[in-house]
């Protein structure tokens, strides 16, 4: 069991020297994840952490990788694309230039998906998609579009529960157990590091997507990305929340109406 | 019925998989809609089949069901299930977290990673039962739970549909209580 107290001295050191705020995350599932990676990098307690991570940027790099979940998929959600598809894009498809902004994007499964709707939905060419992560680690990975070969059986099932239009295959070549997706996809998108925590607002979007970090935060986080997202968001765009993030967007009403109750599809009242 | 309590324990966390629902159900049938204590449950089931779970269960309890929600606080009478591919956890203010890190032990929702993060919060004044399943999920957990001097409790094997599960636990918890449902049920009404 981890002192409290001792990670909240951790959280604030990493804070002062690197800029990193871990303080205003779900406790419980940070911890869990703290202890791990002590069990695994062979710590013994959370001072050699402290120490550890605070001399050696490059340490406290792989420490950050490794307490942030970054577990994703195709089309996860299946039924979250294909409402997309079905109520938001056509209203997106009425803008001459779409701006979207996918925050904590991951490893880039979810980029990929939402480009592949995109260019089904012929969008893509006048889309551009900022996609933000945390970890710089995951960009890189993003960037690149492999995915390994023994996911396609699942995510193929997922693209086609999503509403897709052709074969999920068209969009990738095997290459030594690898799916190397096709890189035009990633024509329009950009990626780059942003901190949901501590950094502010950097343009305006059509459409936000940001599933399955919120349940990271602790409310007060959630309230200031909440804040952040508000003023993101062009008059009446569009917010897409993970299947079960949805408490402060419901509980303000007067900022946004559900459009896809289910699906934890928002848009923005005014 | 009113339950005498004597503020001996603060929560209740059950897990299973395979048997695991007809045995929570057989236990919870019996507590009052007023039952003082909040009971987490961790099943493993299905990807997709998740919904209905609440609603088959409430059919035939008294105590509140529902499935938990991120940030929701737990309340005693209710029954909270954790949600199809997500980790449960509880944090010190006693609500619920959500997780989507790895399967352990190829389960997620993780019976160890509830019942942790359950006995960091109760410590002592935990229940944790292991029931019938057809994995080695939950031991550990319980382990973590009796080490932090909470009660631990396994459903008698020779009553189980899947002996996999409350087999494994009692040979990790020796201190375990080996009970039948019934007997879960009145320790749980005792208590
Ligand atoms: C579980 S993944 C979700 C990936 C994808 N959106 C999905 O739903 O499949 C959570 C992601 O949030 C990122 N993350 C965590 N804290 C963050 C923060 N403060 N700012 C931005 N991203 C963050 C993590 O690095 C991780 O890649």
């Amino acid at each position: 069991m981890l002192d409290n107290v001792q990670v909240d001295d951790l959280f604030e050191e990493l804070l002062k020297q690197y800029g990193y705020d871990f303080r205003d995350y779900s406790r419980a599932s940070v911890l869990r994840r703290v202890s791990r990676f002590m069990t695994h990098t062979r710590l013994p307690d959370l001072h050699s952490l402290k120490l550890a991570t605070l001399k050696d940027p490059q340490f406290f790099e792989y420490f950050l990788q490794e307490i942030t979940v970054n577990v994703t998929e195709m089309f996860r959600d299946p039924s979250f694309f294909l409402a997309l598809r079905q109520k938001v894009v056509p209203i997106l498809s009425t803008y001459p230039y779409i701006k979207i902004w996918d925050a904590g994007c991951s490893t880039g499964e979810e980029i990929f998906s939402l480009a592949i709707l995109l260019k089904e939905e012929n969008l893509l060419k006048r889309t551009r998609i900022y996609a933000t992560d945390i970890n710089q680690k995951v960009l890189r990975q993003a960037k690149e579009g492999i995915f390994p070969m023994a996911h396609m059986v699942h995510y193929t099932k997922n693209y086609q529960k999503a509403g897709g239009k052709y074969s999920l295959s068209d969009y990738y070549h095997a290459h030594h157990g690898g799916a190397i997706f096709d890189s035009t996809l990633l024509e329009n998108i950009i990626f780059y590091p942003h901190n949901l925590a501590t950094d502010e607002s950097f343009n305006e979007f059509h459409l936000i997507i940001c599933r399955n970090v919120l349940i990271y935060f602790n409310k007060q986080l959630q309230e200031r990305v909440f804040g952040l997202f508000l003023k993101s968001l062009a008059p009446l765009g569009y917010l897409g929340l993970g299947k079960k993030e949805s408490v402060l967007f419901a509980a303000k009403p007067e900022f946004f109406e559900s459009i896809d109750k289910e699906e934890k599809i928002y848009r923005r009242t005014y | 019925m009113k339950v005498y309590m004597s503020g001996k324990y603060k929560a209740v966390v059950m897990g299973g998989s395979w048997g695991g629902m007809n045995a929570a159900v057989e236990i919870l049938k019996y507590l009052p809609a007023d039952y003082p204590l909040p009971i987490v449950l961790v099943l493993h089931r299905l990807k997709g089949v998740i919904s209905e779970l609440p609603a088959l269960i409430r059919k035939k309890t008294y105590v509140q069901i529902k499935e938990a929600d991120e940030k929701e606080k737990m309340q005693p009478g209710t029954v909270y299930i954790a949600p199809a591919d997500y980790h449960l956890l509880i944090e010190q203010d006693q609500t619920f977290s959500l997780d989507v890190s790895e399967a352990i032990l190829f389960s997620r929702p993780s019976i160890d990673v509830t019942f942790e993060s359950a006995a960091e919060v109760f410590g002592k004044k935990l229940i944790g039962i292991v029931l019938s399943g057809a994995s080695k999920d939950g031991s550990q957990g319980l382990y973590t739970i009796c080490r932090a001097g909470g009660q631990a409790i396994v459903q008698d094997p020779r009553q189980a549909e899947v002996t996999t599960m409350p087999q494994a636990a009692i040979e990790t918890v020796k201190r375990a209580k080996v009970l039948t449902l019934d007997e879960i049920a009145a320790y749980l009404l005792a208590v």
